[in-house]
């Protein structure tokens, strides 16, 4: 992209279901705006195979389908994308800055924060190394490289137990590792998972090392309560721990949770006036499509007054 | 799936067009059931064009041409591997962002 010197009203950063919305709705709104995503949009709905709790598909719809509906839709407001990363926020003037991967600077008079999170790493020796080879955090991208083989899931959550169901299509057993002893998933993924012969559930067990040379070979397990270690057997570890926001970018300036999720109200402010966060980047205790894209219709709806505030004073 | 730029490679043409290319060559591994390889899919076709003359970008399908993924022990996609004189140079798993893939290129040529 080449340099810009032309001041947007808003300019929003990441293209998942929260950014997309937020702008389709800035798209109609006429505003100036650009959406900045650094891969093509989609955000994490890209690597879910099936979607059934999003309202308004009674069937259930695809991930990919489903994201590129939502590109669909906000292009056809005329949406501008460009691809690229952002790695640093300047917001220390009234026109924000928002500096680009090989320098170039846009300019805004509000920002929204909509980069999403990620998959936590475990921690453990051996899970780097062994990334790609065995090693994985996307089940729907690399599921099928484990056609017949032994696999586990650590976690225990919504995606953990739906990625153990979608692996037993290709492996011929599933653990489903779990530090507790029940399950956080909804009531209706974890019957899908009871009721499936693969799928075996080690519970109040944590993985303590990812094993093997070149490829995953097992994993070293330590059950909590008897402190009792064994080793299992596996070609592959699909690992859903809880997630991390994408803030590298983000500076201190912006309010932040211990675990570095953005701190918002409910009209989706951060402490800094005319910037916004919505989606998985923010502090909330569920994260899911349908209210990321609550939260990108509210987060545009703000910085739209934010926007009109700032026009009348100065007039 | 794939710009102007972006030859698509065999199991049967991987030797002839990346181990025995003059040029550093990346292939990106990738399926159609992937959605982080459609998501760099643009990014690369980018790089094709941007380097163009100076490395050989190309894409093998994993589900058709399951040799090659298997003999670089491949388990993820998408995986980018760059080749310099037919041997791997870099290899990157995962979605990741151009100026990554970038760096890596720069590091070749």
């Amino acid at each position: 992209m080449a340099e810009n010197s032309q001041v947007y009203d808003l300019v929003i950063i990441g293209g998942g279901p929260a950014g997309m919305t937020a702008g389709m709705y800035a798209a109609r709104a006429r505003m100036n705006v650009l959406l900045l995503e650094k891969l093509s949009p989609g955000g994490q709905i890209l690597n879910t195979d099936w979607v059934e709790n999003y309202p308004g598909f009674p069937e259930g719809i695809g991930g990919f389908d489903l994201a590129d509906r939502m590109k669909s839709q906000a292009l056809r407001f005329g949406l501008p994308v460009e691809a690229a990363e952002v790695t640093r926020l300047d917001l220390s003037l009234p026109v924000k800055q928002v500096v680009l991967a090989g320098g170039t600077v846009v300019r805004s008079q509000s920002v929204i924060i909509a980069t999403g999170a990620t998959w936590n790493k475990l921690g453990v020796a051996g899970e780097s190394e062994l990334l790609g080879k065995g090693v994985s955090y996307c089940a729907t991208c690399d599921g099928p490289f484990f056609r017949e083989a032994v696999t586990a899931v650590v976690g225990g959550g919504d995606s953990a137990v739906e990625e153990a169901v979608f692996l037993t299509r290709f492996a011929k057993k599933v653990y489903l590792i779990h530090r507790r002893d029940k399950l956080r998933a909804t009531k209706i993924v974890q019957e899908r998972a009871t009721a499936n012969e693969k799928i075996e559930i080690l519970w109040n067990t944590v993985v303590t090392e990812v094993l093997g040379t070149g490829k995953v070979e097992g994993v070293g397990l330590n059950n909590v309560i008897t402190g009792r270690k064994t080793v299992l057997e596996l070609e592959g570890l699909f690992i859903f721990v809880g997630m991390r926001p994408n803030t590298g970018f983000v500076g201190s300036e912006i309010q932040k949770d211990p675990r570095g999720f953005i701190v918002t109200n409910l009209y989706m402010e951060t402490n800094i006036p005319g910037v916004f966060a919505c989606g998985d980047v923010t502090q909330k205790d569920f994260r899911q499509i349908a209210n990321a894209v609550g939260e990108g219709a509210n987060a545009c709806n703000s910085a739209e007054r934010y926007l009109d505030r700032l026009h009348a004073g100065s007039n | 799936m794939a710009g102007k730029n972006v030859l698509q490679v065999t199991d049967e043409s991987f030797d002839e067009d990346v181990i025995k290319s003059d040029l550093p060559a990346l292939v990106d591994f990738w399926a159609a059931w992937c959605g982080p390889c459609r998501a760099i899919a643009p990014i690369i076709d980018e790089l094709a064009a941007q380097y163009d003359g100076k490395i050989k970008v190309v894409k093998m399908n994993v589900d058709e041409n399951p040799k090659t993924p298997g003999k670089f022990g491949i388990r993820a996609i998408p995986t980018l591997i760059l080749f310099k004189q037919g041997s791997v140079a870099e290899q990157i798993t995962g979605a990741v962002s151009k100026s990554h893939i970038e760096e890596a290129i720069k590091r070749l040529v």
